[in-house]
């Protein structure tokens, strides 16, 4: 087996977890924020009764959880795998979190953000097909 | 105003934390057993790197940033148009971890901001 593809056996089902559990984790957040309000009109003094609704709430540490095991994933990826590898390949997850903005938050997705997606994926295919690691073994991409 | 700060702060703070990590993680080298043990040890390492602190600061601003954003915005706008760090982390993980990247790698990270431009248009 190639050094290459068996990075990719362990990289690719890393990746495919942490695109599902990143945009949850969004999501969450997203419900969690829009009940405390908007914070734009917030003083300094507001900061504390703010905090405490948004500690609050159950949505936003569902929505931690979710990013915390996101963010173990992703730490696990980058011991071996190029930092410029692992971030445009989980943008697939711009695909999860429209669905799930559009599903859990009613959110109104037009058809040139789907269109925008799509693109995103196409990138992604590209960048896929490029070497997991520059700096360790002699591949070239 | 307060939307293009809070974009600044999640973009650029969270970019230059995730390149730290990155950095005290590769000087822990690759993780090859996955049990819950080894990943503890591995976690309590990163523990001990400089870095990864400076990491979690700097994804700690862009993360509040986030929420302050997600209180008052679409969840489907805030996302994409936070891909910004795409370009930033091509550049950065070239400039600051010495990655190569390839030409192909740079074809897909235009093609990528390409679609994030368009689902930023359709917000406006």
């Amino acid at each position: 087996m190639t050094h290459t593809r068996r990075l990719q056996l362990k990289t690719i089902p890393l990746i495919l977890i942490s695109i599902i559990l990143g945009p949850l984790g969004n999501v969450f957040l997203g419900k969690a924020m829009k009940r405390v309000g908007s914070l734009t009109s917030a003083r300094i003094l507001d900061l504390v009764p703010v905090a405490s609704r948004v500690l609050g709430s159950g949505y936003i540490w569902l929505g931690i959880a979710c990013l915390l095991a996101f963010f173990i994933i992703h730490m696990l990826l980058l011991t071996w795998a190029d930092y410029s590898y692992v971030q445009p390949a989980t943008s697939l997850s711009y695909l999860s979190i429209t669905m799930l903005s559009s599903l859990v938050l009613g959110e109104a997705i037009s058809p040139l953000r789907w269109l925008g997606v799509i693109v995103i994926c196409l990138g992604v295919f590209v960048v896929g097909r490029t070497s997991p690691s520059t700096t360790g073994a002699p591949e070239r991409a | 105003m307060l939307e293009a700060a809070l974009f600044f702060f999640i973009v650029v703070a969270g970019t230059a934390g995730e390149l730290c990590v990155s950095r005290a993680m590769k000087s822990i080298g690759e993780v090859h057993d996955f049990s819950p043990k080894s990943i503890l040890s591995f976690g309590l390492q990163s523990l001990r790197l400089p870095w990864m602190w400076l990491g979690i600061a700097l994804m700690s601003v862009g993360f509040f940033s986030l929420l302050a954003i997600l209180s008052f915005q679409e969840v489907s706008f805030v996302v994409p148009v936070s891909a910004l760090s795409y370009a930033a982390g091509a550049f950065g993980a070239k400039a600051f971890l010495g990655e190569r990247v390839s030409r192909n790698r740079w074809i897909g990270i235009a093609v990528v901001c390409l679609g994030v431009t368009m689902v930023w248009w359709s917000s406006r």
